[in-house]
């Protein structure tokens, strides 16, 4: 077998590259929530001054990348590659990011799993030799969301207890070979698993059968259980998602407890009203850059394993009565 | 008097709905397009115009009372023009509301912005 | 797909079903029926003043409907309208002031791709199957009426 791989689905990082530099930016809303002291920054205006909200996402993006960059006085011509996606149709926000970007560009999708997705091509790359230092970002946007994917925004809809509401913001990590930062260890690329879930106004429980086969699967793979881990932050599975996934682990013999956390939960507190909680490529992304790297510089969590999870539907094919699968990307994070 | 009577029959009509919305798979839309033409249909009938003398608006308003109005036109027009009314009707009392809402929706639209 | 497939599929489903979140049904017939009705009490009082100022009921009918369109719409170029429905549910939906509603909210949403190719074509996206679907039911309606009362 390919000597960096351990059991069916993990890769073990011998050269573990290091996060040496780190930005999230968010939106109002997410400002509001339990988290706001966390985020590096928070948006007054979620459109930016901008006349559309996709300009407004990208206006975030770039936002975010550029702080990234100028903190750690990192340059392009020194990222061998640049890695991105976001919810949009064809990831425009990504492919236009990378317009201002001059190194070679590879697009992603994985729905809301695409941070981890990002982060563990960018490990990969740069444990395999090819690279010195990645850039990886994601975005996502309340209101482009809702245009794609659902309804005009003034529309005179009652949301559903289980419906999420996706997160307005951006994040981006540069990953190197070395450097000062928290380590990546390993990743477990997950598989798209169908449980025949049709409810798009609950893609929580579409998205936790995903999850716990990528948990499960990486905890088989490394001969490690939930103990070995300070945290276990699943992405954006809310409220609803969060309990069918306790149920499966349960059943999956694993007790989570206080160890497993949701991004899409945390968040959000209970009194905003966002229905099950966050959603969004972004919401990962900013409560892993926002939240847990800060508590693990400030010693709270030393290991900590981050799934984020996608669902992975279109805004045409659950009008035609399709199923919607999920797939959650995992990467271990230590100090 | 009439006013209890719009809000009890108007709040019934939307309750009713509410009902169908949360125990079935029906979506907004479905609901909107059932009760429309139920309304249609009843005032083929010749019921919506007698439930209408009963409870005022809380027959015209709902949306029931949009389809019973589309009916109503087409039924007009057939009187006084025959069978070209089917075809002339639709808008006949339907018209101005239609109207409106495009006339107040485009300068609403030009006017203002969506927000969170 | 196989059947062990299909097996677990089916079993997540129903466990899915057991644990979603029961709305509370009470809690929101209530507001559709308070909210619901407030509007059209509203709407009897439009009613009632255009009685006094057209010639026909008819003629009163279609005012009030007009003038119940035109607050709708303001109600959502303010942005307020979505959050009553929050409450209201069906209660804000149901009436002709959702039907202006979905309109106005389109059109705000779709302006941004142009007026012609954003607001105008998308502008009856969501109010457009009631205004076929009320088409062709009356049609069909009056059609059959019309024939048996002798009218054509």
């Amino acid at each position: 077998m390919a000597e960096k791989r351990i059991g069916q689905q993990t890769i073990i990082l011998s050269n573990p590259p290091r996060i040496i530099s780190h930005h999230c930016t968010v939106g109002p809303m997410e400002g509001r929530g339990p988290l706001a002291k966390y985020f590096d920054d928070i948006l007054d205006d979620d459109l930016l001054g901008q006349t559309t909200p996709e300009k407004a996402e990208l206006a975030i993006l770039e936002q975010t990348i550029n702080k990234t960059l100028n903190k750690k006085s990192l340059f392009v011509q020194d990222i061998q590659f640049y890695i991105a996606g976001d919810l949009l149709n064809q990831i425009i926000s990504a492919n236009f990011s990378a317009r201002s970007i001059d190194t070679s560009f590879l697009g992603i999708y994985s729905a809301c799993s695409t941070f981890t997705q990002g982060v563990g091509l960018g490990a990969i790359l740069i444990d395999g030799g090819y690279a010195d230092k990645v850039l990886s970002a994601t975005s996502s946007h309340y209101q482009t969301a809702e245009r794609q994917f659902r309804y005009p925004i003034e529309l005179n809809v009652k949301r559903k207890p289980t419906n999420q509401h996706t997160v307005t913001g951006a994040g981006a990590v540069v990953l190197a070979s070395d450097g000062d930062g928290p380590k990546i260890t390993s990743v477990t690329f997950g598989k798209v698993i169908d449980l025949g879930i049709k409810d798009v106004n609950d893609m929580g429980s579409a998205m936790a059968p995903a999850a716990i086969d990528t948990l499960t699967q990486h905890l088989k793979d490394t001969g490690r259980t939930v103990g070995d881990y300070d945290l276990i932050l699943t992405g954006d599975l809310s409220r609803q998602g969060k309990k069918m996934f306790t149920i499966l682990a349960k059943d999956a013999g694993l007790s989570l407890g206080e160890k497993h956390q949701d991004a899409g939960v945390m968040i959000y507190s209970p009194q905003q009203p966002v229905g099950a909680g966050g959603s969004g490529c972004a919401c990962s992304a900013v409560v892993t850059i926002g939240y847990v790297f800060k508590e693990m510089v400030q010693g709270k969590y030393s290991r900590v394993l981050i799934i984020a999870t996608g669902a992975l539907t279109n805004a045409l094919t659950f009008q035609q009565g399709e199923s919607i699968p999920g797939i959650a990307h995992a990467i271990v994070i230590e100090v | 008097m009439q006013y209890l009577i719009a809000f009890l029959v108007g709040g019934t009509i939307c309750a009713l709905a509410q009902l169908v919305l949360d125990h079935t798979k029906l979506a907004l839309p479905h609901v909107l397009v059932g009760l429309t033409v139920l309304g249609a249909i009843l005032s083929g009938f010749g019921i919506y115009e007698p439930f209408v003398k009963f409870a005022g608006a809380g027959a015209l308003i709902p949306v029931c009372g949009f389809g019973n109005a589309i009916a109503t036109g087409m039924l007009q027009e057939v009187k006084r023009l025959g069978w070209e009314g089917l075809f002339t009707g639709a808008f006949e009392i339907t018209g101005l509301g239609v109207t409106a809402a495009v006339v107040f929706g485009s300068v609403i639209a030009l006017v203002s912005k969506p927000k969170d | 797909m196989d059947p062990q497939q299909k097996a677990k599929q089916e079993a997540y489903q129903k466990l899915v079903k057991e644990h979603s979140p029961k709305p509370n049904a009470w809690k929101h017939v209530m507001w559709a029926f308070l909210i619901g009705g407030a509007i059209c009490v509203l709407g009897q009082l439009m009613l009632d003043i255009f009685t006094k100022l057209e010639r026909t009921e008819t003629e009163a009918a279609a005012a009030t409907l007009a003038a119940m369109i035109f607050l709708g719409a303001v109600a959502t170029g303010l942005g307020f309208y979505d959050d009553l429905a929050e409450i209201g549910g069906a209660g804000t939906a149901v009436p002709i002031t959702g039907f202006a509603n979905t309109v106005v909210a389109a059109a705000m949403e779709f302006r941004r791709e142009g007026i012609i190719l954003g607001m105008g074509s998308k502008m009856f996206v969501i109010a457009g199957p009631v205004l076929v679907f009320g088409i062709l039911s009356g049609f069909i309606v009056t059609l059959i009426r019309a024939l048996l009362t002798g009218l054509f």
